[in-house]
């Protein structure tokens, strides 16, 4: 038991000591002069240390009453013309944050056709075989040297099953598999936990792709339902694109922003 | 010879005994023995026939809320309706005119900077003006689709606007909470600005033209609580309507000369307006009350404007031209109004006759935040955030159909000026026209890159206007 669990206990069984509340206003009270002295006695470094620290805690008490003057006092009238203007039968009710349409399938399209991306973080740093991924030696010697184990964080699908040892050349650890990746919402400000839907692409080249390796500028799809975006059309949109920000081998999770 | 005797007995067997009423129920003459072969067609030409209408008027039949769209016979075969009761058919008269859905964007009209908060057409269908976030009021040219005025003046988002029922005067109301009167002949501000109200205007409601005849009063409701009623010639609040507790977030001027507010209070509030006094407080809703509608909306919100595009040459007789189209409409039923919440259900009041509720609409899984009554009454649509728009039978408030397909919460809805199509704008960026007759969707209008504000149908059924975040007025044609 930690030391001062054992006062605690103490008082839980015997309650306080009889004069314990008149000790502490005491104390309490001598603490100030105990400090003036202390102020006054105190030289060099620690002297001007302390007077330091006593001068941001006067300054903070005179904010703090300074700020509590403010209500008393007479201020202007808020009466600015405020963006995001709504109509009045909107205007008492608390509206969550919500996500602009912005969403443009066909922009998005044309873009993903072109293979070209506008995404926030355009260059990666290119990983290198060896540091993907890792030999695995195998055969009763363990003289064969074809199997390799991916190092980074992976995704796969829903429904995946492992292939016999014979035909899988790459093993994606379940360790390091991810389904979910926290996804911020660049004009909202806020973040989301959603569901990845698949890899759109590895900078680091197509075979990455294809075994859903996730290294920081990934673009990742997400499932975006739940935040409730529209198409120009009306209708529910359903999955987006989101770049990874972290490197998620390091960090134990993916951080992603949502491209707009 | 036998067996034309045979088909004759077999014609008289297969008679049926109907009895034609109105939406309320009145009968029209006695029961009657009609064919089974009998059809719409018919059935139109008796009731014109027992009507005495000179001109003929087509009619749409329903049997027990549903239209009757085949012959008596097969309906009776496929509904299993007994033959010995007699069938009680309800008629309900149609417009005389059609008005086309709308199907393109006609135009595109950047102009505002910031999103479009409300649009309006003038109550002839020849002007259009918009409020935005970008404190101005625009006016818009119809003919060529482009800009026409900018009323710059108010200091803040222009929340609501709304014209006068001659069209004479344009009311604007802003977030700072002061309201500004245009001329919509030149654009220009008319007089300075009407201070009263604290905090930001929620609605604005002119008197009907019906009730006094160059327009003049109108009254708005705002945040703070109070409604105020304006007179735009003496240019100074006559009354101010105190009693809620918390904002008024809907005000509507009734034929009748009384005033409704709906407020976040929970409550409905019914006030005179020669003094101000209050009349009746109806209860019911559990949370705020979005939004009221009325049957007679729509034909105080044109006048004495119609289908048929007359122009009157001085007010004495526009106002009797509205009044009696406001009579024709109403019948003899009393004034009905509903009422929209945030507890997810709306309210059927006939405030004139008592402060129970007539029906409670129950359906929506989200507040409901939009309510209207088609132009000729029978029908009530209401918008949710529960994405869908809900249609009611607008005599009894009974149930009709749902229509879903909108992705985000529907936001504004407005119908045509012939009752049979309703137009949805909603969060989803699309706009959607329905059908009522099948009660299907009729036209999806995408287009919008951003939510859909505001929607309105102009009277005449031309054009509808709708405006949204992203800046933009879009105008829409068949």
């Amino acid at each position: 038991m930690p030391q001062g669990d054992y006062i605690e206990l103490h008082r839980k069984r015997h309650g306080y000591r009889l004069d314990h509340f008149e000790r502490k206003r005491k104390k309490e009270a001598r603490e100030v002069h105990k400090r003036a002295a202390y102020a006054q006695k105190a030289l060099g470094i620690k002297g001007k240390m302390f007077a330091k620290k006593r001068y941001a805690e006067k300054a903070l008490m005179k904010k703090t009453l300074a700020m509590h003057d403010e209500s008393s006092s007479r201020r202007k009238v808020d009466d600015k013309v405020h963006d995001g203007a709504i109509p009045a039968y909107l205007l008492d009710r608390d509206t969550t944050t919500r996500a602009k349409v912005l969403s443009n399938t066909i922009k998005q399209k044309r873009k993903e056709k072109a293979g070209k991306w506008d995404v926030p973080l355009p260059k990666v740093r290119p990983v290198a075989e060896d540091e993907m991924f890792r030999v695995i030696r195998s055969g009763k010697r363990k003289t064969k040297q074809w199997k390799r184990m991916v190092t980074k964080v992976t995704f796969v699908g829903r429904g995946f099953t492992r292939k016999p040892p014979k035909y899988e050349r790459f093993i994606r650890p379940t360790g390091l598999r991810f389904t979910k990746a926290h996804v911020t919402h660049p004009e909202l400000k806020c973040t989301f936990n959603l569901e990845i839907i698949g890899i759109k692409k590895n900078p680091n080249g197509p075979m990455y792709t294809s075994l859903g390796v996730v290294t920081k500028g990934t673009i990742i799809e997400v499932n975006v339902s739940e935040l409730g975006l529209v198409t120009p059309a009306g209708k529910v949109v359903w999955g987006k694109y989101a770049q990874v920000t972290n490197n998620p081998e390091n960090d134990g999770c993916i951080n992603a922003v949502l491209l707009v | 010879m036998a067996a034309m005797d045979e088909g004759r007995e077999m014609n008289s067997s297969n008679t049926v005994m109907c009895l034609l009423t109105n939406a309320e129920g009145e009968p029209l003459g006695a029961p009657l023995y009609l064919p089974q072969n009998a059809g719409p067609p018919q059935l139109q030409e008796i009731v014109n026939k027992l009507l005495n209408n000179v001109e003929k008027l087509p009619y749409a039949f329903y049997i027990s809320d549903q239209e009757l769209v085949v012959q008596l016979g097969t309906y009776l075969q496929q509904n299993k309706v007994s033959v010995e009761k007699v069938i009680r058919i309800v008629y309900q008269p149609q417009a005389i005119f059609r008005i086309r859905p709308v199907n393109r964007c006609s135009a595109t009209i950047a102009g505002h900077t910031e999103a479009v908060l409300s649009v309006a057409f003038s109550p002839d269908g020849h002007n259009l003006a918009s409020g935005s976030g970008d404190t101005t009021v625009r006016l818009w040219d119809l003919n060529t689709q482009t800009p026409l005025f900018t009323c710059s003046g108010h200091k803040n988002w222009v929340l609501s606007i709304a014209w006068s029922p001659d069209g004479k005067h344009l009311v604007s109301g802003s977030k700072a909470g002061e309201l500004l009167t245009w001329d919509p002949q030149t654009g220009k501000q008319s007089g300075g600005p009407l201070i009263g109200h604290k905090k930001w205007i929620t609605g604005i409601s002119w008197e009907a033209v019906h009730l006094q005849a160059p327009c003049r009063r109108f009254v708005s409701s705002s945040k703070d609580g109070d409604a105020r009623i304006w007179d735009i010639s003496l240019r100074k609040c006559l009354i101010c309507l105190t009693g809620h507790t918390l904002a008024v977030t809907c005000v509507k001027w009734g034929g009748d000369g009384m005033i409704y507010t709906s407020s976040q209070d929970c409550t409905i509030k019914v006030w005179e307006t020669s003094q101000g006094k209050l009349i009746r407080e109806l209860k019911g809703h559990g949370h705020w009350v979005n939004s009221l509608a009325l049957s007679t909306e729509y034909i105080l919100r044109t006048g004495a404007f119609d289908h048929t595009g007359k122009t009157y040459s001085s007010p004495e007789e526009m106002k009797e031209a509205a009044l009696a189209r406001y009579n024709k409409m109403k019948g003899n039923a009393p004034e009905r109004l509903v009422s929209g919440s945030d507890d997810f259900t709306m309210f059927l009041w006939e405030p004139a006759i008592s402060k129970h509720p007539k029906a409670r609409l129950t359906g929506h899984q989200q507040l409901v935040n939009h309510v209207y009554f088609s132009p000729d009454g029978q029908w009530l649509a209401s918008a949710s955030f529960d994405k869908s728009v809900k249609l009611w039978n607008g005599i009894t408030g009974k149930f009709v159909t749902s229509f879903r397909g909108h992705v985000g919460p529907v936001y504004q809805i407005s119908w045509s000026a012939d009752s049979r199509l309703l137009l949805s704008g909603s969060k989803d960026s699309t706009l959607k026209v329905w059908d009522i007759r099948t009660h299907k969707l009729k036209q999806d209008l995408p287009g919008h890159a951003d939510e859909v504000f505001a929607v309105d149908w102009s009277p005449d059924g031309e054009k509808v206007a709708s405006g949204g975040k992203d800046r933009v007025l879009k105008l829409w044609m068949n």
